[in-house]
């Protein structure tokens, strides 16, 4: 990351092959590693916290939309619903039956990964717009679901309260336990994500976004992989949606409606698409951008608004910004804050003679 | 690599392929008419014609892209006719294309790796975790391709994504990653199409090579008539569809109707000689 690589020489495959070649590379992220693990919690406050968490959930789901649209090359509008699905599912086990995290997180995933499997069932026939549309309409299907369906969604306002998780006898109560808590899955996830693209499933993932045909003539079943795609997709999704449900104590098929969908796309468009580091760039962008909006508008936004017009201007702001950000990323560059990273980085790394 | 004897059921001289009585219509274009060949264990064999004539259709009903409207087509006894793409890939006839498809975001050592694919085994759980055998498969797996990469002198660009290749690397990288899948039969669509002199005879040197050191049996459409008859054991000329000659290089080119396809009537050949 920040480092020259020369003087290093690889003699085996496996040495070629590892996350992190370079000696100086692993310090890096072990250096990172104490700073998020101990630093961060000790220091930063309870409210800076909760919004670092917010981040890293989103981190997880942006990974997750990463694979199936940066990597596989299919496009989901449905991902908020897929969140739903996972979230609505670990609340009536740990309601109903009292399940623990770490049974909750997985049956809410592997919940999504179903619906998810089940919706891209028409990714073997229908591409680009038309997929995006079969998965709006799963969107909406799924929010229509549980919104009508009490069985799923508890009854009253399609919500169900669900205290927060408990670990080795100890509930996660502040920021900062959960913070850890959830530090955990983001490694989790990031880890996961790193491995899946360099293996085999990796491959054939990103072989058929680049050129379907020469994919399926070296053996690979497209249909088999682009639902193996959807599958993992939704189950990163749905553990999103149940981690949301963790945080907020709540699971409610608001927070998972279609805005979140198109969140969560903007997240990897601005970052990066068929980017790990790029799904983590977006992820935090999009969730502080309208908090930031709203603390510089509040702050200097007085002087130019009267303070009605400002409750109407910050949240409409955000979708102008929004809107704005994706088409200059997808006019400007397509590779997102990742690409802007990578040649930041290589610029340095010849730095000063750079030729 | 293993030797022929190991990747292929048949010995030398058997037929390994058979297309037997093959029609494909496309509405009312009769794109191969009634077309059989018996392919034997490895031969070069080449596909020759004007073009429409059939032969890249010819290639894509084996590899699986179309299936035929009458007849069969049968590998080592075991019937493809109906098998899709993937399948007719895991059974060992790799190709390349005409124009060439590379996935043309990933190295080429990912692109040669794919061709890999169909021999290793590690599932969606394996690869997440990327520990023990999942990285001892993915390794081995690495060499094999390395091996590959030698053979074709691209070893140092294994690094480079393919995307950015000049036009006669691309069509290198692809052979490469046709023959990591060790395949049994490699079918050529053009693969000296665009080249020059040099290059050409690079792409002949390779494909001899593969054909010797491990006995891979290859189908080959070329138009360049001095490397066809040069390396093939066998050519096949095509002509609307149809198979109009099947022999050896020297019988095919004094084949009256071989020659009234290529070059018009016998007579105006003989007047055009005088």
């Amino acid at each position: 990351m920040f480092h020259r690589e020369s003087g290093v020489f690889k003699t085996t495959y496996g040495a070629d092959m590892a996350l992190f070649p370079l000696p100086v590379a692993r310090w890096t992220v072990l250096a990172m590693a104490a700073v998020f693990i101990v630093l961060v919690p000790l220091t930063v406050g309870e409210y800076y916290v909760s919004i670092i968490n917010l981040i890293l959930i989103a981190v997880v789901g942006a990974l997750g939309l990463n694979i199936l649209v940066g990597y596989t090359g299919q496009i989901s509008i449905g991902h908020g619903a897929f969140m739903s699905v996972g979230a609505y599912t670990a609340a009536n086990l740990i309601t109903r039956l009292d399940a623990p995290f770490w049974l909750a997180l997985p049956a809410g995933g592997a919940m999504a990964a179903l619906v998810g499997a089940l919706v891209g069932i028409p990714s073997l026939r229908i591409k680009g717009l038309y997929l995006a549309i079969a998965t709006l309409a799963a969107q909406l299907i799924i929010e229509w679901t549980i919104n009508h369906v009490p069985w799923i969604s508890g009854g009253i306002q399609a919500s169900i309260e669900v205290p927060r998780p408990t670990f080795f006898g100890v509930q996660l109560r502040s920021q900062v336990q959960l913070y850890l808590f959830l530090m955990a899955f983001v490694v989790i996830a990031i880890v996961a994500t790193m491995n899946l693209m360099r293996s085999r499933i990796g491959r054939a993932f990103i072989a058929i976004r680049d050129q379907d045909i020469a994919a399926e003539i070296i053996g690979i079943d497209i249909f088999r992989y682009k639902l193996w795609a959807f599958a993992i997709s939704s189950f990163y999704a749905g553990v999103t949606g149940v981690l949301y449900t963790y945080y907020l104590g709540i699971a409610n098929y608001e927070q998972f409606q279609i805005g979140v969908s198109i969140d969560y796309l903007a997240m990897i468009i601005i970052g990066g698409l068929g980017s790990v580091l790029g799904s983590i760039f977006g992820a935090i962008f999009v969730t502080l951008l309208p908090i930031a909006t709203r603390w510089i508008l509040e702050g200097v936004g007085g002087f130019f608004f009267s303070q009605a017009d400002l409750l109407n201007i910050i949240p409409n702001l955000r979708l102008i910004l929004f809107g704005g950000l994706i088409i200059v990323f997808l006019a400007l560059e397509p590779e997102g804050l990742a690409r802007l990273w990578r040649n930041i980085v290589s610029y340095f790394r010849v730095w000063p003679f750079s030729y | 690599m293993s030797a022929a004897a190991d990747r292929t059921g048949a010995s030398p001289g058997e037929v390994q392929l058979a297309v037997a009585g093959v029609s494909k219509h496309f509405g009312g274009v009769r794109a191969v008419e009634d077309v059989s060949i018996a392919v034997r264990q490895g031969e070069i064999l080449s596909v020759i014609g004007p073009n429409g004539a059939g032969k890249t259709t010819l290639l894509n009903m084996i590899s699986g892209f179309f299936h035929p409207g009458t007849g069969s087509i049968t590998l080592e006894g075991r019937n493809i006719t109906h098998a899709p793409p993937s399948r007719v890939a895991a059974l060992g006839i790799a190709r390349t294309f005409q124009n060439i498809a590379l996935f043309s975001g990933m190295t080429v050592l990912d692109n040669v790796m794919l061709g890999r694919h169909v021999h290793m085994k590690a599932g969606v759980l394996a690869s997440f975790v990327y520990w023990g055998w999942a990285r001892r498969e993915e390794i081995a797996h690495r060499a094999r391709a390395e091996e590959v990469l030698e053979f074709l002198q691209l070893q140092d660009i294994r690094k480079q994504p393919t995307g950015a290749l000049a036009y006669g690397l691309r069509k290198r990288v692809e052979l490469a990653r046709a023959l990591a899948l060790e395949p049994k039969i490699l079918l050529l669509d053009e693969p000296m199409a665009g080249m020059n002199q040099e290059e050409k005879q690079d792409v002949a040197r390779y494909i001899l090579d593969a054909n010797r050191l491990w006995g891979t049996t290859i189908i080959l459409i070329e138009h360049d008539m001095a490397v066809v008859m040069d390396i093939s054991d066998r050519v096949a000329v095509f002509e609307r569809g149809r198979k109009i000659a099947d022999g050896s290089p020297d019988g095919v080119q004094r084949d009256p109707a071989v020659i009234h396809a290529y070059l018009g009537t016998a007579r105006t050949l003989r007047e055009a000689a005088e």
